[in-house]
């Protein structure tokens, strides 16, 4: 009971030292906002919003018709270029698929001698390259079709159901990801400095001489940082998420906070673990960056783990953030009963408690 | 009025809506010497500060050495006449620095010729007897050391108007001596310098030729010294000070100390044959000793000789080499949490929290001791009255005075009534009229709670209270008795002359005998004039250099962390999507139905599992994600499609991630496709458009669309947007919590300076991060390097330039480290991998994500790299890219600059 109170009191006192570092309050409220509100709204994920260019030196119905029918979203509309200004802007970066229609297309497609028809991809955009190659020779294909008003006897109706998120809308994916991301950085980073910032300024030297256990200074600053950052991860799923981002969340928000809080658990503590290996701020912060960035960049939020060689995935495996993002998915868009998904919350809980267990034990030698 | 050091009229200064100085006006002549005097918080430091330009001034004229502080020019040229030194132990020293290294720095800064400047170390390190330690890390001297150091850094050049903030505090009598001995030869070689100090020792003070009394941000009094003391008959400064400070308030009774009157009480605190050493060097050297019950025990000594060791032993934050040391009889056991409840400890430097208020602090302690609410109520009430803080309840402690802040550490110490206190130099820079309250409240501990109190001090009175004392130096115990019995047993008059005598004595021992001091001149100084300064350039860069060099961890994190990073970015990150795991839902079972779903299973993107056998379990299933693609045949299937009707196929995919799902997609309808073409080709339908044309899709600068080849230098624009930003962050920052931001407003050195100092270690160390990058993508990832590799150098080189700027540029703003390093990571990882073009290209982004993408660097720099490595660019084809690195470098450096201020606020 003493303990617990001692656990609550030190924790309140983060809350003052957090709330007079104006700067770093600005800098949470960036986080959890425009940084939620930025990648969701203006981010794309795979082939969409491509940018693409025609080099049309056919000039005939049919090379404007390929060139209507690719379009939004898929597409921009595509920009019309001069053969000699095409290496130049694909050197740039400027489009990503450049289709050339060459002299006498129409005419050599009419007396049926199979014209060619070329797409330049620059496939360093590794995202859109290969599935945005297959999707203009699909649009080509039935443009042409279309035109040719030869209608293909379809022997099988293909129907395809995306489940989750119909439209494959970027944002909803995007503006969950992202809200994982920012819990996961804050939770480490505003833990482990904080702990960082009392043994630079010798406040942790005094609170050895307190009776204190090590337990409890550890749990103050985590349930306290794990606090602050519920909350605004609470406001940014209501003001963000649904209102401005107007991203219709079907699961139960409720259990995405549970989920949250018991990931925050493992993050605080990965941040004090972290904090124990370094001897000053700066040398956080250079830790820090290797563990985190990692963490977030191959939890499957930015690219699918599937296809990350097999030692990777199972490392992936260690990682609280692989199971939050696949958790944070499912409870949220894909509104999964919380039975299917208990061996991910058994398995962030396992993580943090380890940690825990880990930070514990290298907390009383970082004292000394 | 040049024979005018400063002249101060009506000058007002406040924080907030607390005045700290009001109504201010006093003149003092040059070559004169002037103490500030007057209880904590009066505003003496706040009067230093704005003499000596550090803070700003908010209200009323002042001039300092025949110009106004206010004009910047003048103020300028001040920098090199003014010499500053801030209260605090060492708060302006660089603590991995050696001590002739930190000396070494503040030459630089002024423009000391190395020949000058050696032998003006020598001299006054043999003067403030810190010769021995030269070599040894300023941050591991003791309290009073770094004084010394201090005033040795701020006498490095030979300034016109010397500016002490209570130089003296913490430093024992001995040293105290060479040091005003050091002063009063500097003034006799230079008769033009003036000096003002502020001392909380009346008895310094009193050596002055002016006197200005402080008190509550105004005035008393001001003029000679010798007329000050002349108001009261015994012509003491103390006694004229309490004469015009009682005016307003009520004089306690003079101090009474009552013997202890049990003298055979049990032994509370023994050590018996205690030493430490950290490697060769022994801290406390077997010392011996016991305190009673109800005792009083003074720890006095030189500065350095283990005092404050010892009593972090008795403590158990250290544990000792050799001997024993008890507590109530029972050894000292680091985790016993019961002995703590039982100790008060109050440490040298202030360990409170700086953001907390006052009552805060006293509120957070009286909870960790389980103090009942009423209790703590009374207590904390009691406490801050008798420790005069009731006007501060509410003040955050890091923005109290010196002598405010050892006075709540005081209050802390004894809030939960402990019956041993342990206080290293508890009244060091307190005020004497607080100094006899809180010895009120140990005498009274002491004599009728029994509490035993074992205290460290340099002040000789003080000592005097005690029942006993012990005299330490260097590390050892060289004697312990009551203080009248040492006196006698020295034959001295006086306690401090018995101190001193002691002291001279061990030191001769140890071959350091005093040698009078003389400084000698400046022949030269380069470039302290100019605006811009190449040499303090390298001041700045050379410190910094030494501390990143002396910060192994720090080098090898930056390094190997990149690294890491690369290798698992580089094998991690693939936009491939393979093995899709998938179900089938087959409802009709027929040649047909298997002929798609053999299409499938053949395809190496499907991954096929265990098959569904109901619809609900088809969404399960999904839903559970361990299935990311079900297709579903219904019944029927092949008798619709014999009978010429078109049957329906359904493929259920998991849009959870839209990347995945619409790779999922794509793939499922050629799939398809493949296998309607078979159907087509074998009942002879028209032909498929797919026959009429020729499309040749050619995967340009990336031919077998490897995913490293463009991921690997994508990623390098990641690693060195993150890593020179995270070096660079602290910098500026750091200076700020630690405090020695103090030598950047009151030295010449410029913004500019400043920020391009501290850039140039970390360019290098970002280059050579860079060079180990690349080697692995061309080594080991067998990316080629198709284009030109001085573009790549000029690109990364730029880039390094403008991110470590970023770097600089949030430390520049940042006041505390964690936000620092908080906005690193939002500014600059989090953009660079959103949209810097890294995974989604920059062409496709929308919204202010377009927006974003071009006005962070990371997105230009990986055009650069991705296009050097796969689209054979030269320099002539990024010329444009190059301009845009330059101009984010030319706007970040320019708001550092901008941001940072040459005076606090």
């Amino acid at each position: 009971m003493k303990e617990a109170l001692h656990i609550f009191y030190l924790g309140i006192k983060e809350f003052t030292c957090l709330r007079r570092d104006y700067i770093l309050v600005c800098f949470l409220l960036y986080t959890f906002s425009l940084d939620i509100y930025m990648p969701a709204a203006g981010s794309v994920i795979g082939v969409q919003h491509a940018s693409i260019a025609i080099i049309d030196e056919d000039k005939t119905l049919t090379s404007r018709f390929i060139a209507d029918s690719i379009h939004e979203p898929i597409f921009q509309n595509p920009v019309n270029i001069k053969m000699s200004d095409s290496i130049r802007l694909q050197d740039s970066g400027a489009y990503t698929f450049v289709i050339h229609i060459p002299r006498n297309f129409e005419s050599d497609l009419i007396a049926g001698k199979k014209p060619e028809l070329l797409i330049n991809v620059d496939a360093t955009a590794m995202s859109q390259a290969f599935i945005g190659a297959a999707y203009i020779q699909e649009i080509i294909l039935e443009s042409i079709d279309r035109q040719q008003h030869s209608s293909m006897a379809q022997p099988v109706n293909i129907v395809t159901r995306t489940l989750f998120n119909e439209n494959l809308q970027a944002s909803w994916f995007l503006a969950i990801t992202q809200i994982a991301y920012n819990i996961t950085i804050m939770g480490i980073l505003l833990t482990g400095t904080a702990l960082l910032r009392e043994r630079e300024h010798g406040t942790i030297d005094h609170l050895l001489v307190l009776p204190l256990k090590p337990r409890e200074i550890i749990l103050s600053k985590v349930w306290s940082n794990t606090a602050v950052i519920i909350v605004f991860t609470w406001l940014s799923i209501e003001i963000i998420v649904k209102g401005f981002l107007g991203i219709p969340l079907p699961g139960s928000i409720g259990y995405f906070l549970l989920a949250a809080v018991i990931y925050l658990f493992a993050c605080t503590t990965i941040g004090i673990l972290l904090a124990t290996f370094s001897r000053s701020t700066p040398q956080f912060g250079l830790l820090a960056i290797p563990v985190v960035i990692p963490m977030l960049l191959l939890s499957g939020g930015t690219t699918p783990i599937e296809n990350m060689p097999a030692w990777l995935q199972v490392a992936l495996q260690f990682s609280p953030t692989t199971h939050f993002i696949e958790l944070s998915i499912s409870i949220l868009l894909r509104d999964t009963d919380i039975s299917l998904v208990m061996d991910r919350f058994l398995a962030i809980s396992a993580i943090g408690i380890c940690v825990f267990i880990a930070a514990s034990y290298r907390f009383r030698r970082f004292l000394v | 009025m040049n024979n005018s050091a400063f002249i101060a009229g009506k000058v007002f200064h406040c924080y907030g809506n607390q005045a700290a100085l009001e109504d201010f006006s006093f003149s003092l002549p040059t070559g004169t010497s002037c103490g500030i005097i007057g209880p904590d918080g009066a505003g003496k430091s706040s009067l230093l500060g704005l003499i000596s330009g550090v803070k700003k001034i908010q209200d009323g004229e002042l001039q300092v050495l025949g110009g106004s502080i206010a004009d910047g020019s003048h103020r300028e040229s001040l920098y090199e006449r003014i010499a500053f030194m801030p209260q605090g132990l060492g708060h302006n020293l660089y603590p991995e620095l050696t001590v002739k290294e930190n000396i070494e720095y503040f030459a630089l800064l002024y423009g000391l010729s190395k020949n000058d400047y050696e032998q003006r170390i020598s001299s006054l390190l043999a003067a403030t007897d810190l010769s021995r330690f030269y070599d040894r890390a300023a941050g591991q001297l003791s309290g009073g050391m770094k004084q010394k150091l201090g005033l040795c850094c701020a006498l490095i050049h030979d300034p016109d108007l010397l500016i002490l903030d209570e130089p003296t505090t913490g430093v024992d009598p001995l040293s105290r001596r060479h040091f005003w001995k050091l002063i009063d030869n500097v003034r006799l070689a230079r008769p033009s310098l003036t000096l003002v100090v502020a001392t909380a020792y009346m008895e310094e003070a009193s050596q002055f030729d002016y006197c200005v009394l402080l008190d509550d941000g105004k005035k008393l009094s001001s003029g000679l010294t010798k007329d000050i003391q002349s108001i009261t008959p015994s012509g003491k400064l103390d006694d004229a000070f309490t004469k015009l400070q009682s005016r307003n308030r009520q004089v306690p009774p003079p101090l009474e100390v009552k013997l202890l009157s049990n003298t055979n009480g049990e032994i509370v605190i023994e050590a018996i044959d205690l030493s430490l050493r950290f490697g060769e060097f022994t801290a406390v050297d077997n010392v011996s000793f016991s305190i009673k019950r109800g005792e009083i025990f003074g720890f006095l000594g030189s500065n350095g000789c283990g005092k404050t060791t010892t009593m972090k032993i008795l403590t158990g934050l250290l544990p000792a080499s050799s001997g024993t040391a008890t507590l109530f009889g029972r050894p000292i056991e680091a985790n016993n949490l019961d002995s703590r409840k039982k100790i008060g400890f109050m440490s040298q430097s202030f360990s409170l929290y700086g953001e907390l208020t006052v009552i805060q602090n006293l509120e957070l302690h009286s909870k960790i001791f389980n103090l009942s609410l009423s209790d703590s109520a009374d207590r904390i009430r009691s406490l801050v009255s008798r420790f005069g803080l009731e006007v501060y309840s509410h003040t955050p402690a890091n923005d109290l005075p010196l002598g405010l802040r050892q006075r709540l550490s005081l209050a802390v110490s004894v809030i939960h009534s402990p019956d041993v206190l342990i206080l290293d130099e508890p009244t060091s820079g307190v005020d004497p009229a607080a100094r006899d309250d809180f010895w009120r409240l140990i005498l009274e501990l002491s004599r009728d709670q029994g509490v035993t109190i074992f205290l460290s001090t340099h002040f000789m009175n003080e000592a005097e209270r005690c029942d006993r004392i012990s005299l330490m130096h260097a590390g050892k115990v060289l004697a312990c008795d009551s203080p009248d019995r040492i006196t006698q047993k020295m034959g001295c008059e006086t306690l401090e002359e018995a101190f001193v005598h002691c002291l001279e004595e061990a030191r001769s021992e140890n071959g350091n005998p005093d040698k009078p001091v003389i400084l000698s001149d400046i022949t030269q100084t380069t470039g302290s004039k100019s605006k811009f300064s190449l040499k303090r350039i390298l001041a700045v860069s050379g410190r910094e250099r030494k501390e990143l060099q002396r910060d192994p961890i720090r080098l090898s994190f930056s390094l190997f962390g990149a690294i890491f990073m690369l290798i698992v970015f580089g094998y991690g990150i693939s936009l491939d999507v393979d093995n899709v795991p998938f179900a089938v839902f087959d409802q009709d079972n027929s040649i047909e139905s298997r002929a798609i779903i053999e299409a499938f299973r053949n395809s190496t993107y499907f991954d096929e599992k265990q098959s569904i056998s109901s619809a609900k379990l088809l969404n399960q299933r999904l839903q559970s994600s361990e299935i990311n693609l079900a297709i579903e045949i219904p019944a029927g299937f092949s008798k619709k499609l014999h009978k010429g009707e078109i049957p329906e196929l359904a493929v259920w995919i998991d849009g959870g991630d839209p990347f995945s799902a619409e790779v999922i997609k794509g793939y499922a309808l050629a799939v398809h496709f493949h296998v309607l073409s078979r159907f087509v080709r074998e009942s002879s339908s028209p032909t498929l458009p797919s026959d009429s044309i020729n499309i040749i899709t050619r995967f340009i600068y990336n031919q077998d669309v490897r995913s490293v080849n463009a991921i690997a230098p994508g990623v390098i624009a990641l690693i060195l947007a993150m890593i020179p930003a995270m070096l660079t962050a602290l910098g500026i920052v750091r200076e700020k919590e630690f405090g020695t931001i103090h030598n950047f407003y009151s030295t010449p050195l410029t913004a500019c300076e400043f920020l391009i100092g501290k850039q140039i270690p970390y360019i290098f160390l970002s280059a050579l991060n860079a060079i180990a990058l690349m080697t692995i993508i061309i080594m080991i990832f067998g990316v080629p390097l198709k284009g030109d590799i001085v573009a790549l150098t000029l690109g990364t080189l730029l880039y390094i330039l403008t991110c470590t700027s970023l770097g600089l540029l949030i430390s520049s703003f940042t006041r505390t480290q964690i936000a620092a390093i908080l906005g690193t990571i939002v500014l600059t990882a989090m953009p660079a991998i959103q949209f810097s073009g890294l995974i989604s290209p920059r062409s496709s982004l929308t919204d202010s994500a377009e927006f974003f993408a071009y006005v962070i660097p990371a997105g230009y720099y990986l055009d650069i790299s991705v296009g050097v490595f796969t689209k054979a660019l030269m320099v002539s084809d990024l010329w444009d890219k190059y301009l845009a690195l330059i101009i984010f470098f030319i706007v970040f450096t320019s708001a550092s600059v901008l941001l940072l201020k040459k005076h606090e606020i």
